[in-house]
């Protein structure tokens, strides 16, 4: 089957040759009640094509806002972009009117979430809402949009797509929900995916065929993916790079590979430390001691230093930048290179 | 482990009618949620109960609480059958086996202050702790599961998530059982949280010697802190073990397929680490495929198995009890590992 992508655009495009998608120091507020809740506080990460960027984070560390506000779905009010640039091949999103931005959305970057129920109408077949992304993009007929919303089905590996392109989402199974939010959000053959979770809510079987089909999905199309989520385990299964979050900062950002063997925070290191693994049997966990930070009051400095082994005064007072480790490679850790020898 | 099991259950079976109409009801079939579990507990000990979703592991909870009446088969406490009990004996029996619920953001009413939703269990059975003890008792509490007793008067969104989860241990501590039943005890949690809460219920476990049914989707969490493991697919234990024979020498394919998509949090040979990706989804409970309820996914699958369901018992190879034809031992978990 051929990828429906917009040929001429591309190629008018290819002339430029920074990263595919680039986020620079993103600012997201939260102007609530209770206060001002700062929850994307200056985050830079890029995504190249082909390439799986994960990031990494727990409820509330600002990694589900990030990816809201590349999208631009970030409800406003109460949610503000106050600062910062969002490149999509060097040209700013955040620049864009409306209309533009919403010829981008779904066409060119597209996301998919957690929870695949809520997130498809249930008074409507999925072969309608399915084809309804080929009406309203590119304007084919019922009949034609139809014919593709099967073939999409068949790409994504539902059986039966014929027969099952009339049933409603509730219908179908939950891994079959997943399939089909990615089936939509690959229908107009997108450049760069944003998953948000995408197996959380599935079981361990059901989140391998996910992660494989997306894998597979990614290679045929030479798609960048920014994989947001919470387990190590899918992270170092598939990522390339890596991006760890907490209180809305980027504090560590390096290769798959480098962050599990030798991590540079003490977030990150706390982290790998903490969670029972199912090829080990260890004793007592790590604990990673104190609770996540409350966005209305993030602590000052480092915004981890009340929970930090390595915590001294500076990290009271001054917040660490994100500080060059290696090539490619950061961390925002005043005392990085001891976390890094392990001291 | 010697011993008296302080838990032991025999050919359990629930069966939840489906039925057809309003008025004039009629059945025309089952949920088949859990049909034929037996295993048993000891003090102090951790069995760890692991499935997908549907597998009726949060019945046999439920039974096990006896929050629900078998269809039929025993629950013996001590010696003593849960299901056959009623009115106060029921009642008095309830004190012994508590549970710890997966959500600590629905599980807490809102309404109600921490000292009285941790005190609560002792207005059901006012004999375990005399009126003007309770709050003593409660702070006590509270101070076990690593709660300040300074915040008895506080209400329970003024905690966060882990917090709230210690706030539902305290309450399940609180008449002292011998068994309480975990059900997804860490999975609402973050993954900081996990760690401590896990530590917790391993340190209280050693504390009271308690006996554990941890009921979890995770098998890493399952694998940290049972003792032993069952394996169920659709209502029924495919395997029983130790946490050794069941994550490094499993028979049964379901679970060889069950562990092998976990994934590793290390990325080191990752490319080499074999996975078994079963294809399709599990089948309806009302609607059990014959003979083995897992041929249907199985890639061992012969005429046999739709003819004859397999047994679980020790197979050839392996001193574990397994409900496969063809078991046979296989290291799925360390596989992509140099050396």
């Amino acid at each position: 089957m051929t990828v429906p992508r917009a040929d001429a655009e591309r190629r008018a495009e290819s002339g430029f040759s920074g990263p595919l998608l680039q986020v620079d120091d993103l600012h997201v507020e939260f102007r609530t009640r209770d206060g001002v809740a700062h929850a994307v506080n200056g985050v830079s990460y890029s995504v190249d094509a082909g390439e799986t960027l994960a990031v990494l984070g727990e409820s509330g560390s600002g990694k589900s806002v990030s990816a809201q506000a590349i999208m631009g779905i970030i409800d406003s009010p109460p949610g503000f972009v106050t600062r910062g640039a969002i490149r999509f091949r060097g040209s700013d999103l955040l620049t864009l009117s409306d209309e533009q931005r919403r010829r981008i959305r779904g066409r060119r970057i597209a996301m998919i979430f957690q929870d695949a129920l809520s997130a498809l109408n249930p008074v409507y077949t999925v072969g309608f809402q399915l084809a309804e992304m080929f009406r309203v993009h590119e304007g084919l007929s019922r009949g034609a949009a139809k014919r593709r919303a099967i073939e999409l089905m068949d790409r994504v590996r539902i059986p039966a797509a014929r027969q099952r392109v009339h049933d409603y989402p509730h219908q179908f199974s939950g891994g079959m929900r997943q399939r089909i939010m990615i089936a939509m959000a690959i229908a107009l053959g997108p450049d760069v995916l944003i998953a948000d979770e995408p197996t959380t809510a599935l079981d361990v079987t059901v989140q391998a065929q996910i992660m494989e089909l997306l894998a597979e999905l990614q290679r045929e199309s030479e798609m960048g993916l920014i994989l947001i989520t919470h387990d190590l385990g899918v992270v170092a299964d598939v990522a390339d790079r890596i991006a760890v979050m907490y209180a809305g900062r980027i504090v560590e950002e390096a290769s798959v590979h480098d962050l599990y063997a030798r991590p540079a925070h003490p977030y990150s290191k706390g982290l790998l430390e903490s969670i029972p693994r199912v090829d080990l049997k260890g004793s007592e966990l790590a604990a990673i001691k104190g609770q996540p930070p409350n966005l209305l009051r993030v602590p000052s400095g480092c915004a981890f230093h009340p929970r930090c082994p390595y915590r001294r005064e500076v990290c009271v007072t001054k917040e660490p930048p994100l500080f060059d480790v290696a090539p490619g490679r950061g961390s925002a850790c005043h005392f990085w290179e001891e976390v890094l020898d392990g001291r | 482990m010697a011993g008296e099991p302080i838990l032991q259950v025999q050919d359990l079976v629930k069966h939840f009618p489906l039925t057809l109409g309003v008025l004039y009801k009629r059945q025309i079939g089952s949920i088949q949620a859990v049909d034929g579990v037996s295993f048993d507990l000891h003090q102090g000990e951790t069995l760890g109960v692991v499935g997908e979703s549907g597998c009726g592991k949060s019945t046999l909870a439920k039974l096990i609480m006896a929050l629900e009446r078998p269809t039929s088969g025993n629950v013996l406490f001590k010696g003593e059958d849960i299901a056959k009990l009623r009115g106060k004996a029921l009642k008095a029996m309830r004190r012994n086996i508590q549970i710890i619920l997966q959500d600590p953001y629905t599980s807490l009413n809102p309404r109600m202050t921490v000292g009285d939703i941790v005190g609560e269990p002792y207005e059901i059975h006012p004999e375990v702790a005399p009126r003007g003890d309770r709050r003593r008792r409660v702070q006590e509490l509270l101070e076990v599961v690593g709660l300040s007793p300074d915040h008895i008067n506080r209400y329970p969104h003024q905690f966060s998530g882990g917090q709230r989860q210690r706030i539902g241990i305290a309450r399940g501590l609180a008449l002292r059982p011998d068994i309480i039943v975990c059900d997804e005890p860490v999975s609402a949690l973050d993954v900081s949280i996990q760690a401590q809460v896990i530590n917790l219920l391993e340190s209280l476990q050693n504390e009271f010697n308690l006996s554990y049914v941890v009921i979890a989707h995770d098998l890493s969490v399952v694998r940290h802190i049972a003792d032993r493991v069952a394996v169920m697919y659709l209502g029924k234990i495919v395997e029983l073990g130790t946490d050794r024979e069941i994550y490094d020498s499993p028979t049964h394919p379901y679970t060889q397929a069950l562990l092998s998509a976990v994934p590793v949090p290390n990325p080191e040979g990752r490319e080499a680490r074999e996975r078994i990706i079963l294809e399709g989804d599990v089948p309806s409970p009302a609607d059990p495929p014959s003979g083995c309820r897992f041929r249907t996914r199985c890639w061992k699958a012969e005429a046999i198995c739709a003819e004859e369901e397999p047994p679980l018992k020790p197979r050839q190879g392996s001193d574990h009890p397994s409900a496969c034809h063809f078991a046979e031992v296989k290291d799925v978990v360390h596989s992509g590992e140099s050396g």
